[in-house]
């Protein structure tokens, strides 16, 4: 489904992602932790490119999205993003953030649009927010609708980027809900989260990050209960 | 000091002509700068610095150099290219639109990047293409931020009309300088002048300050 290879990033002088090389099979949920700085995020926005990459390759579906001539909006309809800040489009109600991009990108009819946005919507248990904006919810129901909206395109993968940082405690829950949700119902995710529940219950492998590597990886009951090299172990101390 | 009210009361038809120009210049001027305005401000901000430059020329000209200056140069020079004779007001059309474009590209592209980036983010990460994003997505949000700003411009631009009157294009400012050179009198048609442009600023700002709370609450 995706793989990406010798995956090298830098801003400016700073070596973010050094060497990274991963392959990731359909369906699979595949969560990626480790310390602040260590290029997590980064490595997220480099698939589907909102950070461009000077060397290695990502292939989305076979597409090869390093190379020039790829046309990175079609391969971004197939790649839907949750972010750590909603980003929901505040002028506009939450059906219509749903709404927006099937019609515009997928040039769905109205009608075909909202069928799909109610139905995503009262799938993540919002059926009665449709027509609000969304200033007048809570943190934990904006992302809600920012995963049903990414859901709208109906992608191949989904990305989540600490879906739940910005999150009050008590709205944690209701958000890794509908993540589980999706996992079940087998869609491919890559999650970067610091909510290791999730990871050992939904994650199929973790991938532990650190200075631009990936240091370690494995199935979640190994690397959680018998982390291999040190850093990982020094990491995993520190937040277990 | 004695008020000769006949003065006023003789000019005061060529007043209101004058008034409904400078209401012209001005409204044409903020629409057409508006339109070159927004397409200044994207030249400006692409990523290719050789697109960036002619733009970021164009504005640091209009702002860094005195109307009164413009007025003269596209009157005189560059008007006569392209009609003779030349018509004033046709002049005083092109220099306050051009000019007013340069003040409104930076409204426009502080308005747009005032939008907190994780918007044109979301909207590129559903599929969006760049033009999409700024006309869904930015553009609706930056154009309510930009309405203070534009009417203050408005405003300006409604006052900086009356420059207008060196090229004897027969706005406001003009009528009272005909209507002075004429009766030898001072107070009266500078005064009158003065108090029909303070009638169109107050009346603007309040319908600005009104449209500003309406959008406020929504
Ligand atoms: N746009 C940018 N310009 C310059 N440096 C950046 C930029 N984005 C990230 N960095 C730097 O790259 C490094 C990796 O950042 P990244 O956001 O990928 O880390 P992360 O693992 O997601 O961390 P966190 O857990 O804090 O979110 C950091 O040192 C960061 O300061
Ligand atoms: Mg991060």
């Amino acid at each position: 489904m995706i793989q990406v290879q010798n995956l090298k990033k830098s801003f400016g002088s700073l070596e973010v992602l050094k060497d990274i090389s991963v392959n990731i099979k359909p369906q699979e949920v595949v969560v990626v932790i480790g310390p602040s700085g260590s290029g997590k995020s980064t490595f997220l926005r480099c698939i589907n490119k909102l950070e461009s990459f000077e060397e290695g390759h990502i292939y989305i579906d076979g597409v090869d999205i390093a190379d020039k001539k790829t046309n990175i909006n079609k391969v971004r309809e197939d790649v839907g993003m949750v972010f750590q800040q909603f980003n929901l489009f505040p002028h506009k109600t939450v059906i219509e953030n749903i709404m927006l991009s099937p019609m515009k990108v997928r040039k769905w009819s109205e009608e075909k649009a909202r069928q799909k946005g109610m139905e995503l919507l009262s799938k993540v248990g919002l059926g009665d927010k449709a027509d609000v904006y969304p200033d007048s919810l809570s943190g934990g129901q904006k992302q809600r609708v920012a995963i049903a909206r990414a859901l709208a395109m109906e992608p191949k993968v989904m990305l989540f980027d600490e879906p739940t940082s910005a999150l009050d405690p008590e709205m944690v829950g209701e958000v890794l809900g509908v993540m589980k949700q999706l996992a079940k119902e087998g869609m491919t995710m890559i999650v970067v989260t610091h909510e290791m529940g999730f990871a050992r219950e939904v994650g199929d492998r973790v991938l532990f990050m650190d200075g631009g590597y990936i240091v370690e990886e494995n199935k979640p009951k190994e690397l959680f209960g018998n982390p291999q090299h040190e850093r990982t172990k020094a990491f995993l101390s520190k937040i277990l | 000091m004695d008020i000769r009210f006949d003065v006023i009361q003789d000019y005061l038809p060529y007043f209101l002509q004058g008034m409904g120009l400078t209401i012209g210049l001005s409204l044409i001027g903020i629409l057409m700068g508006s339109v070159m305005g927004l397409f200044i401000a994207l030249g400006k901000m692409t990523r290719f610095k050789v697109i960036q430059f002619p733009f970021i020329w164009y504005i640091n000209f209009f702002r860094g150099t005195p109307l009164f200056v413009q007025i003269l140069l596209i009157h005189f020079g560059v008007m006569p290219i392209f009609m003779s004779p030349v018509n004033p007001i046709a002049s005083a059309i092109v220099s306050l639109s051009l000019n007013a474009a340069a003040y409104i590209a930076e409204i426009f592209r502080a308005g747009i990047q005032s939008i907190d980036r994780g918007q044109m983010e979301a909207a590129r990460s559903l599929g969006m293409s760049h033009v999409q994003a700024m006309r869904y997505v930015i553009l609706p949000q930056a154009v309510k931020r930009m309405i203070p700003p534009l009417g203050n411009e408005f405003i300006v631009l409604l006052k900086d009309s009356s420059l207008a009157a060196v090229i004897a294009a027969p706005e406001l400012m003009y009528w009272g300088r005909a209507a002075s050179g004429a009766t030898f009198r001072v107070w009266e048609p500078y005064l009158t002048v003065a108090l029909i442009y303070l009638v169109l600023t107050l009346s603007l700002t309040y319908v600005l300050n009104y449209v500003e709370r309406k959008l406020a609450t929504e």
